[in-house]
């Protein structure tokens, strides 16, 4: 038996390496560090006049909310492509922005609207949040129990779960009062223009407290995208892997969308854009690259619409609209694996 | 060596692999064969913990194959798979490289790059090494999963009929390719493999399966007669000693 540690028995050590003709992704992370810092800055400082104690702090809540909620979008929406090995479906795709929807709805039909906006922030936060959680957990801990080999069972039940919350929805907004329904419609699209600062100081704990584990997870997240079956080859214990991958994504998701509202279509964005720019995959520059998309995406998107156009709350049906067509380009383009 | 013990394998109500107990030697190529559906690539799966067993026990190189951390197996067992399909772009030294990971966690050191290197140049991909696994060719592409398992350094090596979608160039390749692991290196390799002729010129020994049970094992001389052909296949099947190698002849 030869020594562990020998390497093969081959002739000279050829070195035949070729650059790979593309911008190398820790570039990218530089280049969008930057622009993203920049984006922060003027989004804080641009126009700023007037209290600038009352104005500063309620900038910096909003920015906060945004820089929190890319962070939990891109993260939770990378790692749960990689571990169910698709690059379409998102938690939020999942059935997740539909739970969404229902929750609020049953909280407006059964309390009322005036009941609802006035009820403690904390209550609501805690409600909706627990409520995902134990929704995708269960979701997916039924759908891995047969060993973790399901994703098409995984899509298929998101879309069913989704099209029952969303019918459900609909059949008790028909039954609704149209002034309340006006109010609860105002619910459905993300805003940062309405968060607490208390639950924004709560979610971003959590949210670092998710990133932690998350991140150091990376390499084994690599080996996971190889396939399960490689993955299992190389060492990984891939239930266990999978599993807590899985815990992260459902609280991410859920903290994300109690706190500012559903973005379906967000995470799909950042995830697809931040795979173009990667010439080659690694967690390690893909996550960081995802979540920079994000927070460019977020405060830029909102820089412009409020400096340019002076528009306050469209940020979120802009961004919906972009991740919707780039949906349905992946889908086109038959990337469903 | 790989030890099978009573190995179980049963979907609802049907056993597939029905107490399986065999040897497999060390430093050698052992073909598994047998019709389809005979359980071979589960009893694969099971030696290399893709199936969890229902009862019985794998052990390989004294490592029982339920209880090992996988990582600890990884240093020890490698594994190719029928379908190798890729979701993520990666190029082909990216993807040998995580041969390395049972051994670096993914934190690559000079002794890792020459492992790299040297099953790349083993493979003869160094001219491809840069090249995106996803632009290959299947034949090339296969070699590229299979620098990744050398990589690994593994004293056993598993592959599930690594001859599908291979020319007839390829085929006669890749089975060189695991004698001279076998006979330069000194790896133990277990292959399915549906060509009993390719197994019969390139084995040290042969395993029969038919009906989720291991019926018989022998060195070529001993399976390769029409009297045990015919029992696995239920095919007539004539053996001629060609150029010191016994063929089978069902063409006609
Ligand atoms: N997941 C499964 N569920 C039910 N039956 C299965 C499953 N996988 C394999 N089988 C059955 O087990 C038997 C053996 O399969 P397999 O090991 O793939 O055979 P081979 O590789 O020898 O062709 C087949 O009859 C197959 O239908
Ligand atoms: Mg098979």
């Amino acid at each position: 038996m030869r020594a562990k540690t020998d390497p093969l028995p081959t002739a000279v050590l050829q070195s035949t390496r070729k650059p790979v003709r593309t911008v190398p992704p820790r570039a990218w992370i530089v280049v969008l560090g930057t622009a993203a810092a920049a984006l922060v800055a003027a989004f804080l400082l641009v126009g700023l006049e007037g209290n600038l104690a009352y104005v500063l702090p309620r900038r910096l809540n909003r920015v906060g909310a945004m820089i929190l909620v890319a962070v939990a979008v891109a993260v939770s929406t990378v790692l749960f492509q990689t571990v169910t090995g698709n690059r379409i479906l998102t938690p939020s795709i999942m059935g997740l922005d539909a739970l969404y929807v229902l929750i609020q709805t049953v909280l407006v039909f059964a309390l009322g609207a005036r009941t609802v906006l006035t009820m403690p922030t904390t209550a609501r936060f805690s409600i909706e949040v627990v409520l995902m959680v134990a929704f995708s957990w269960l979701l997916y801990r039924w759908l891995f129990a047969g060993g973790g080999r399901s994703l098409h069972l995984l899509l298929l039940a998101g879309i069913v779960f989704g099209v029952f919350f969303r019918g459900a929805s609909s059949l008790l907004q028909r039954l609704m009062d149209p002034s309340e329904y006006i109010i609860l419609q105002d619910l459905f699209f993300a805003s940062f223009n309405r968060v607490d600062p208390t639950l924004l100081y709560v979610s971003a704990l959590v949210v670092a407290g998710l990133c932690v584990p998350a991140w150091r997870l990376r390499h084994r997240l690599d080996v996971l995208a190889l396939g399960r079956d490689t993955a299992v080859g190389l060492g990984v214990d891939h239930r266990r892997t999978v599993t807590l991958v899985l815990v992260i994504c459902s609280v991410l998701v859920a903290v994300s969308t109690a706190l500012v509202g559903p973005a379906t279509f967000f995470g799909l964005l950042v995830s697809a854009l931040a795979y173009q720019l990667c010439s080659r995959f690694r967690h390690a520059v893909v996550l960081p690259i995802a979540v920079l998309l994000g927070v460019i995406a977020l405060v830029g998107g909102q820089l412009v619409l409020e400096q340019v156009f002076a528009f306050d709350t469209a940020l979120s049906i802009v961004i919906e609209f972009t991740g919707g067509i780039v949906f349905l380009v992946l889908l086109l383009k038959g990337r469903v694996r | 060596m790989i030890t099978l013990e009573n190995a179980t394998k049963r979907y609802g109500t049907t056993t597939v692999v029905d107490g399986v107990s065999a040897t497999i030697p060390g430093g050698g190529v052992t073909s598994i064969i047998g019709p389809n559906g005979a359980g071979k690539s589960t009893l694969l799966s099971m030696m290399s913990r893709l199936l969890p067993l229902d009862a019985g026990t794998v052990h390989v190189d004294g490592l029982d194959v339920s209880t090992t951390p996988g990582r600890v197996l990884a240093r020890t067992l490698g594994i190719l798979r029928q379908e190798n399909q890729l979701t993520v772009r990666l190029t082909v030294r990216d993807l040998v490289g995580f041969g390395r990971f049972p051994h670096n966690g993914g934190r690559p050191t000079v002794l890792d790059r020459e492992h790299i290197e040297r099953a790349l140049d083993y493979l003869d991909l160094s001219g491809l090494a840069d090249r995106f696994v996803d632009e290959l060719s299947g034949g090339q592409r296969q070699r590229a999963f299979i620098a990744m398992v050398l990589a690994q350094d593994t004293d056993v090596i598993l592959l599930d009929e690594p001859l599908n979608n291979l020319d007839m160039k390829h085929s006669v390749e890749m089975m060189q390719l695991l004698r001279r692991l076998v006979d330069e290196l000194g790896k133990t390799v277990v292959l399915v493999i549906h060509d009993i002729n390719f197994a019969s010129c390139y084995s040290d020994t042969l395993m029969a399966m038919r009906d989720g049970a291991v019926i018989h094992q022998g060195p070529p001389e001993e399976i390769m007669t029409p009297a045990v052909l015919r029992d696995v296949y239920d095919v007539d099947i004539q053996v001629e000693l060609i150029r010191g190698h016994r063929i089978g002849v069902y063409f006609a």
